[in-house]
């Protein structure tokens, strides 16, 4: 086993692009102002996220997209994590992407999201409307689950009653779909696996979101703390402090560990479903673990609106339930390495 | 020299070694420069990249070689200080012995008065005639030196000037613990053991061609140990589920009557950490072998205390009824430290001292605060008062 664990010069590239259409288009107050407008999520951003191909970069290119790899798309979701970027990244061009590719389906350029709750971990297929599903509202293809006497299929729909929901997360809302008419993508164990690569691969890309998180909430908190002066010294000089980021700052070096290796073996189809199990369950809490701290050692200004500290709070927590619970992943891993209670 | 031509001399070095005592095998494996290949010819090396001793290490695995635990200090801290200061006699004379285990090496840095203010250090080094040249003398004590019981050389840090700040009247030095003025004496540990000792020095000889850099210029020369004490640990590539995890998940299947959920998910998220450290470590030395390590590895010691103290403690906790026995408190003297050696009593109580040797956890801390994410540094009381007149 000797997955890549560094970034490659080309990924640093692609960070140092994608970083600079978010500098100019997802900047702290930007994101602010739109969550609460009639649009939550940047339709602009998303354009142009897809025109410089960040949007399909590890889908083949005989299914109309770049041939590079989930280790690429990965770079990708940590800089879209560093600004909680409002895009239907995750649910188009990650989940809905996913399904296509394993099916071997050309992935279609409109936005797309797979019409399942964004709390799932492994495949259920039902009928009927589906509660809290991401990225739904911007969606004009809707992957479906449905289970049929002939067992499950997924479907494919191109319009749905979508009504969207006072969400947790103001940056990836989510919203209850009812998808009435729709057409068979796949049946049967092609259909079941499917989706469970789809699930399996968001959560395992998912933490290179909360990566990017993490890294924007301790890096963000230690330069307020260097100048935010109380009895006559910077608080970022008190130790108690100090300890504090010093012990995020180690999860993060773990976290990002963790992954990279989900990344490469996603991209690699190694040992996929224990390295998305260790990052999934490692990664979600220490980007909570990091967004709290954030408020916190911001004092007041980090408990009010106009502060972008609560954006990450809220992506952060979303994402600790999002693709499945650390504790769901703890237990999927439990089976995975034969320790089971 | 690349990895291709490396492996050629490597493989020409196995196929044309008839010997098989180990010591001679060793030697020669030195001499041909395969030892660590980064360092000059003529000193065990080759002056190859760093990362290219993989290469050498797989073509040579299977032959005579040293238990690294034993003579640890000496590769991972006295080798690289005399590599970068000591004189061209004393790299002739004592990285050979070093490499090959003849010579055991200790390190005489803390004292009772100084742990993690290292550069309080108060052993007196003074010259025996006062005149530039001559030999050294030593006065003091040092305390929690590992493997003394073994060593025969130890790199010691003294005072030579009082009346300076603290971290200017420092030098350093090699000292030969055979002697008259050298008292080692065995310090009892938590786990019964005597890992460590104390060490009393009177009038202890130096020739003064055995410092290693300026007069004065000690702790310069200290923080090089110091870098090298920390890349050390972390430092080699370990399976999954090996070490400390290994020992825990082992008693977690042989005990299915001890299961309960609680300890269940203690031990799902140790293994996850575990494994989130192990990439870590993996992503560090690919870091290095891309010739760009980043500041992730002053976070690697922190994790691995951190971890291996949680694991021990909860196979203690597994165990039940075995839980409160422990296998021999009976004092000795190891000649090597093996924190998964013995039982999980041992483990639990041994890694307590993870978070204390080479640089405590609250040291690493605010190292990673001010170096790493540049933090202020705390307010500095002592850093211009001299040493002498410093409160003790
Ligand atoms: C098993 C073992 C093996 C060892 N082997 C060696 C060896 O071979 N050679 C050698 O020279 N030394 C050795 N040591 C000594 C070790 O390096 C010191 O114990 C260590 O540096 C701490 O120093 P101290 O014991 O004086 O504790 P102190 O420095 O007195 O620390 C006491 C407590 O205060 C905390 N503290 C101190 N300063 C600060 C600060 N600025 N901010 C926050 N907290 C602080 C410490 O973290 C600790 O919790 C060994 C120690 C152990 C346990």
């Amino acid at each position: 086993m000797s997955a890549t664990l560094i970034y490659s010069e080309v990924e640093e590239d692609l960070r140092a692009s994608v970083r600079d259409l978010l500098a100019d288009h997802a900047s702290p107050a930007a994101v602010l102002a739109r969550c609460e407008s009639d649009q939550p999520y940047d339709l602009e951003l998303w354009r142009l996220l897809g025109e410089m191909g960040a949007t399909t970069l590890h889908v083949p290119e005989e299914l109309g997209g770049q041939g590079a790899s989930m280790r690429e798309t990965a770079v990708v979701l940590e800089e879209l994590g560093r600004s909680v970027a409002p895009v239907p990244f995750l649910g188009s061009a990650v989940l809905a992407s996913a399904v296509f590719t394993v099916l071997g389906e050309p992935v279609p350029s409109e936005t797309a999201t797979l019409v399942v709750p964004f709390s799932s971990w492994q495949p259920v297929f039902s009928s009927g409307p589906v509660r809290s599903v991401a990225d739904a509202t911007v969606a004009s293809l809707f992957i479906v689950p449905v289970s049929t006497p002939d067992g499950p299929e997924l479907h494919l729909a191109s319009s749905a009653t979508v009504t969207p929901v006072t969400s947790l997360d103001l940056t990836r809302p989510v919203a209850d779909v009812t998808v009435s008419e729709s057409t068979v993508l796949a049946r049967g164990a092609d259909a079941s696996n499917a989706l469970r690569v789809a699930l399996l691969t968001g959560a395992g890309l998912l933490a290179s979101e909360q990566v990017g998180i993490a890294e924007r909430c301790l890096f963000d908190t230690v330069a307020y703390l260097r100048e935010r002066h109380q009895f006559g010294r910077a608080v970022g000089s008190f130790q108690a402090l100090k300890h504090r980021l010093a012990d995020l700052y180690q999860e993060l070096v773990t976290a990002r560990a963790a992954a990279r290796y989900a990344a490469d073996a996603l991209a690699t189809g190694e040992d996929v479903e224990i390295a998305v199990a260790v990052a999934a369950a490692h990664c979600s809490d220490v980007a909570v673990h990091a967004a709290e701290e954030a408020v916190q050692l911001h004092g007041g200004i980090g408990m009010t609106w106009e502060h972008p500290a609560h954006l990450f709070l809220k992506r952060a927590k979303a994402d600790q339930l999002a693709l499945g619970t650390p504790d769901r992943h703890r237990a999927a891993l439990a089976e995975l390495v034969d320790l089971r209670l | 020299m690349d990895a291709d031509a490396l492996r050629a001399k490597a493989r020409e070095f196995v196929a044309n070694q008839p010997t098989t005592d180990r010591l001679e095998f060793l030697r020669a494996r030195f001499d041909a420069g395969l030892a660590w290949v980064h360092f000059p010819e003529g000193l065990g090396g080759l002056g190859a990249p760093r990362a290219l001793q993989s290469v050498v290490d797989t073509e040579l695995a299977g032959t005579p070689d040293n238990d690294p635990r034993r003579i640890g200090i000496g590769l991972g801290m006295a080798a690289p200080t005399i590599l970068r200061f000591g004189s061209d006699e004393v790299k002739k004379r004592f990285l050979r012995p070093l490499w090959t285990g003849e010579e055991i090496w200790c390190q005489l840095f803390s004292e009772p008065g100084a742990g993690s203010d290292l550069a309080a250090v108060g052993t007196r080094a003074r010259r025996e005639n006062g005149r530039d040249g001559d030999d050294w003398l030593l006065t003091g004590q040092k305390v929690w030196t590992s493997s003394a019981h073994t060593a025969r050389f130890a790199i010691l840090l003294a005072r030579t000037d009082p009346d300076l700040p603290k971290h200017q009247g420092l030098s350093y030095f090699i000292l030969d613990m055979d002697q008259p003025g050298v008292e080692v004496r065995p310090l009892r540990q938590i786990t019964g053991e005597a890992e460590f000792n104390e060490v009393f020095l009177t009038d202890a000889r130096i020739p003064d061609a055995h410092r290693l850099g300026a007069v004065g210029e000690g702790w310069k020369v200290a923080q090089t140990t110091l870098m090298n004490e920390r890349v050390a640990i972390g430092g080699n590539a370990a399976p999954r589920e090996s070490g400390m995890l290994g020992a825990v998940a082992k008693t977690w299947r042989e005990n299915p009557d001890r299961h309960t959920s609680a300890l269940h998910d203690r031990l799902l998220r140790h293994w996850v950490d575990a494994e989130a450290m192990r990439l870590a470590g993996q992503r560090l030395r690919q870091q290095l072998a891309a010739g760009a390590p980043g500041p992730e590895g002053s976070a690697m010691k922190l994790g691995f205390a951190k971890l291996s103290q949680a694991l021990s403690g909860l196979e203690v906790e597994l165990m039940a009824e075995d839980g409160l026995r422990y296998d021999d408190w009976t004092l000795r003297r190891p000649d090597l430290v093996d924190f998964t050696g013995r039982g999980p009593g041992y483990r639990y109580l041994r890694a307590k001292g993870n978070s204390i040797e080479g640089g405590t956890s609250e040291i690493l801390r605010n190292i990673i605060a001010e170096r790493v994410l540049g933090l202020p540094s705390e307010p500095r009381v002592d850093k211009d008062v001299a040493w002498k007149d410093l409160p003790k």
